[in-house]
């Protein structure tokens, strides 16, 4: 209990000071988590309408495939993004390990199978409502997905924010591609496995609370830009 | 608007699983009037209605208008039984169709109001379209389809769960779009509102055409005997 009080007063302690590392390390997490989110949504969203929307031949495999990549273990995406961009691989040139753009990558790798997954769920529901109109209105292909998406936008805020959620949390792909170096790559996460790892459990848990706090924070003010609760009466 | 539209069906089938569910359907349908498709439960108006419309294909046979495709194609609009309401407003769900067309807003705006005043609902422009209830979806679904001032309207069963009082106001605002030149086929098995409404008739059982005629015609001097039976309120299958 102790541990946990000495960690609350932590948090405390490094908020209303303001602490220079913290707030790198804070505005860093949210620079890399929110860059992801933006990418993956980008590709997830039109992905997982189109799926809903299109019929062919191996439709089954591909839902099942996406569906399955959800679970992916980050550190294999870690290990995987390691070795595309380190001097041996394809994308060595490019000198992006150890970048915040290499843990862009790697969480984009692991928040688009989930975020287009749910997606494609909310999508097929609402295109099963809307196929007859849609259909009898002559409308594109690029108009349908366009009308799904406005339309169960309130859904995909849902999907958007798992995958936020997941990619803030992540820790195991981001210390492998990223390697946690003071002033460049360290977020949150990595800086609670470093403070655990040196003992220093009240700092851990401060750090802990503040990712959660922050969490949190984003959940609230997307869901209150975005006037779910006020005008979600459909 | 197109001022001739007239539709060609010959030798038409639709078969669904290896079952006959249309066909084989030929008629000449011309560019005006009010054509009401009759028939019991199951017997191929919904089909008949979505295949001249171009949702559904067909089999085997042909479908053609008197006009180009794409033509034919934007001057037709469709009325489901269950109407579909998109998630958004009133106002929305009659500005979509015209938002597909790449109108100005301020042209949207102002059609928007007209028809809404047209249709009655004038006053919940801004309530959620899902909201309302069962006679006003369907009069949104009817203003819906009339905005872009369709040459041909398909209607299916568009009355079948109102009451008096809803049923009246739908069929005030389809004279009103007979009135103003609008080819209407409707399916229905509701006998009252066909002799109300008709100004020919398809009589449909099987999957075929069994009766084609003038609504006077139908309604005096049924040809067969099914028709007949239909009429009097027997059960035919």
């Amino acid at each position: 209990m102790d541990e946990i009080w000495d960690g609350v007063v932590a948090a405390f302690r490094l908020i209303v000071t303001l602490d220079p590392d913290l707030v790198e390390i804070t505005l860093r997490s949210l620079q890399v988590s929110l860059t992801a989110l933006l990418i993956a949504c980008s590709i997830a969203l039109p992905l997982g309408t189109w799926l809903a929307i299109r019929r062919f031949r191996y439709r089954r495999a591909v839902i099942a495939t996406l569906n399955a990549l959800m679970g992916l273990p980050p550190v294999v995406v870690g290990l995987i993004v390691y070795l595309l961009l380190s001097r041996a691989g394809p994308f060595g040139v490019l000198g992006l390990l150890f970048t915040p753009a290499a843990m862009i990558i790697a969480q984009v790798i692991i928040i688009t199978p989930l975020i287009a997954s749910i997606t494609h769920q909310a999508m097929r529901e609402l295109w099963a409502e809307y196929h007859d109109l849609l259909i009898s209105l002559h409308t594109s292909k690029g108009q349908r997905v366009k009308t799904l998406l406005w339309d169960g936008r309130r859904t995909l805020l849902t999907a958007s924010l798992a995958g936020f959620g997941r990619g803030i949390g992540e820790v195991g792909a981001i210390m492998i591609v990223g390697g946690n170096i003071e002033h460049a790559t360290r977020v949150l996460t990595t800086a609670i496995a470093l403070e655990t790892g040196k003992g220093d459990f009240a700092l851990a848990l401060g750090l802990g609370f503040i990712l959660i706090g922050l969490a949190l924070a984003i959940n609230f003010a997307i869901h209150a830009v975005s006037r779910t609760e006020r005008e979600g009466r459909w | 608007m197109v001022s001739e539209m007239s539709l060609r069906l010959s030798n038409a089938h639709v078969l669904r699983r290896q079952k006959r569910i249309l066909g084989p359907v030929s008629l000449d349908l011309a560019s005006e009037g009010f054509t009401i498709v009759l028939g019991p439960n199951g017997s191929g108006k919904t089909t008949l209605l979505k295949v001249m419309h171009g949702v559904e294909r067909l089999s085997s046979g042909e479908i053609a208008w008197s006009v180009p495709d794409d033509i034919a194609r934007e001057a037709q609009a469709y009325v489901f039984q269950t109407p579909v309401m998109l998630r958004r407003t009133v106002a929305q769900n009659l500005a979509y169709p015209l938002q597909l067309q790449s109108l100005s807003r301020t042209e949207i705006t102002t059609r928007v109001v007209e028809c809404a005043k047209r249709i009655g609902l004038a006053d919940a422009l801004e309530r959620p379209a899902p909201r309302l209830s069962g006679g006003e979806k369907q009069k949104l679904a009817l203003g819906r389809a009339l905005i872009r001032e369709p040459r041909v309207l398909f209607l299916d069963e568009p009355c079948a769960n109102l009451d008096g009082r809803a049923t009246r106001e739908i069929e005030g605002l389809l004279r009103d779009a007979h009135a103003h030149g609008t080819r209407i086929i409707m399916a229905t098995h509701d006998l009252g509102q066909a002799r109300r409404l008709a100004t020919d008739v398809l009589f449909l059982l099987g999957g075929q055409i069994h009766e084609q005629s003038p609504a006077s015609d139908f309604f005096r001097r049924p040809v067969t005997s099914e028709a007949s039976a239909f009429l009097q309120g027997d059960i035919v299958e």
